[in-house]
């Protein structure tokens, strides 16, 4: 179990923090997020419930989107497009 | 930021889901594991308080996210102030129900000494959540959804705690001749050989020469209801809850919620509105927040109603009425606080298996003369621990969020040493953020305050310090991972 961070298509990204808990899911998200271009899309897939909360809040206070969630098993997939 | 669509899986309704049934099958077990107690002898009612609250503590901890490392992590980390929020509100609606218990007379309450340790216990404690994931109780829930992570966190913190208390030899150099001359001066059995073991030279040559007090004895009004109301309450609790909460806002909050709100020129009316929206921007987090705080008020009266009832001033005194007087303390007392704490109990875990494997730890102070070392089955506040663990297990079961999760080697290094890192501060400032924090400041002892300021500093070092890592980290892995 590792994190990995991969370009999936046009302004399309993954990032992938399974196994993680916090910090690691939110910190690797602002890298992620920071590392992104205006309007790519990223999808986020984490596994510790917590993290959600901050990475959240964390959207909403920059302006990016939660443009869609998939919460079910323990497991979250959530895309952001990046302000 | 807008949510455009939701998708939480809904096709199964909830009770027919598996994890609804094993939801149910955790709270079945605790209700007959009760009854059994009960059908044992009914005084381990006493005991069970301790079981339903931490069941209730580890629901609204799960249901609210709510960690307490990041309180302060998050704000450094990811410049997010929910947790911190959610604290402040917890903290203002325990003082409220701590002055109701308080006026009552049920208070169980005890101040905790204010020196310099605080200040550096909880700088290493806030420095170890960083790496861990999580305080103490946050351990605890997020080990409720099968973090097992959390659960390295959760022995790292008992052996270590265990291992400090108790340990001598070269360790008594770490302390100065002044506190062993003082220790050496206190008039204490000499089976606690307390001028060996630098924790006992720390306890009696240091601890026990510095004065915990509430603020209503310090400005003359102890024992009266102004005191309580006025001092205990307002100035220690709601005042500085205020502050914070203001201090946060236009930190971390204002600017984008007036670029949200396209308010250029914000009238105080804007402002409060921004304050609103800032304390209710977690509905979860606030809620947990609300109900945290009234419970840890209740369970303070429903113990100190349960000792007038029993006739006790503490746990050890109701065990050996009912013939368990194995690891007890000299006192004939064990742990016993009566309110939400946390890092003692598992102190008593470790120190417990360590008894058993034939390492002496009742020579100390720490267990010796105050806590005792008893069987974990007989452990009231080590069952408010498991509790958390099950009432979270519940919580995140039923939210179809419990998943076991297995440490890598990284997560299981930052988890061990983290959790040793914690048990040593909370050690050395005689508690947690439950115990040194959360209990004090909501029942007028300022000491608490000063173990926020000193976690906050050790959390801010320990964000700088786990920043560089990742940062380095990821350069050497660049290839892999790309960020």
């Amino acid at each position: 179990m590792a994190m990995s961070f991969n370009k999936t298509g046009d302004h399309e990204w993954e990032l992938n923090v399974c196994g993680y808990t916090c910090p690691h899911p939110q910190m690797y998200t602002k890298k992620a997020l920071q590392k992104i271009e205006s309007g790519d899309v990223l999808s986020l897939i984490f596994d510790n419930p917590s993290s959600g909360e901050s990475i959240q809040a964390m959207c909403e206070a920059e302006g990016s989107d939660l443009i869609d969630r998939q919460d079910a098993g323990g497991s979250f997939v959530w895309k952001i497009r990046k302000v | 930021m807008n949510v455009a669509s939701t998708s939480i899986a809904t096709e199964t309704p909830w009770l027919l889901r598996k994890s609804s049934v094993q939801a149910m099958g955790v709270f079945l077990f605790v209700v007959l594991g009760s009854l059994w107690a009960l059908a044992q002898d009914t005084r381990f009612a006493y005991l069970l308080v301790y079981v339903w609250f931490g069941l209730a503590y580890g629901a609204l901890l799960q249901y609210g996210r709510f960690c307490m490392a990041s309180a302060v992590r998050d704000l450094f980390a990811v410049k997010v102030p929910r947790m911190a929020v959610g604290v402040m509100i917890a903290v203002a609606l325990y003082a409220v129900v701590a002055a109701i218990v308080s006026l009552a007379g049920f208070s169980t309450f005890h101040p905790n000494a204010m020196g310099w340790h605080i200040v550096i216990g909880a700088a290493i404690f806030g420095f170890g959540i960083v790496f861990t994931g999580g305080c103490a109780s946050g351990s605890l829930y997020k080990a409720g959804e099968g973090n097992m992570n959390s659960m390295l966190v959760i022995l790292a913190i008992s052996f270590s705690q265990a291992v400090v208390v108790s340990a001598s030899g070269w360790w008594d150099a770490l302390v100065p001749q002044s506190w062993l001359d003082a220790a050496a001066a206190q008039d204490m059995p000499a089976e606690l050989t307390i001028t060996q073991g630098w924790f006992d030279i720390f306890t009696a040559g240091y601890i026990w020469g510095l004065k915990g007090t509430t603020m209503a004895e310090i400005l003359g009004m102890a024992e009266t209801a102004r005191g309580i109301i006025l001092a205990n309450t307002l100035l220690t609790a709601i005042l500085p809850v205020m502050i914070i909460l203001v201090v946060l806002y236009v930190i971390y909050y204002r600017k984008g919620y007036l670029r949200r709100s396209g308010k250029a020129n914000p009238s105080l009316r804007d402002e409060l509105a921004g304050m609103w929206a800032m304390c209710t921007s977690s509905k979860n987090t606030a809620l947990a927040g609300i109900g945290l705080g009234i419970l840890a008020g209740l369970h303070m009266y429903v113990t100190g109603a349960l000792r007038e009832h029993y006739g006790i001033f503490n746990f050890g005194e109701l065990l050996v009425a009912m013939g368990y007087t194995n690891g007890l303390s000299i006192q004939d007392t064990v742990f016993d606080p009566g309110y939400w704490y946390i890092t003692t109990q598992e102190a008593q875990w470790g120190g417990w298996v360590m008894q058993k494997l034939g390492i002496d730890s009742m020579d100390s102070i720490f267990f010796g003369l105050d806590n005792g070392l008893p069987n974990p089955l007989l452990n009231a506040p080590g069952f408010m621990s498991i509790g958390i663990i099950l009432g979270a297990a519940i919580m995140a079961l039923s939210r179809r969020e419990f998943k076991w999760k297995l440490p890598s080697w990284e997560t299981a290094f930052f988890a061990i040493v983290g959790g040793t890192l914690m048990g040593i501060g909370a050690r050395l400032a005689m508690g947690c953020n439950i115990g040194a924090f959360f209990a004090t400041v909501t029942n007028g002892d300022p000491s608490g305050w000063v173990f926020l300021v000193g976690m906050t500093i050790g959390a801010y070092i320990g964000v700088k310090v786990f920043t560089w890592w990742m940062d380095w980290s990821s350069a050497r892995k660049a290839s892999e991972c790309g960020l």
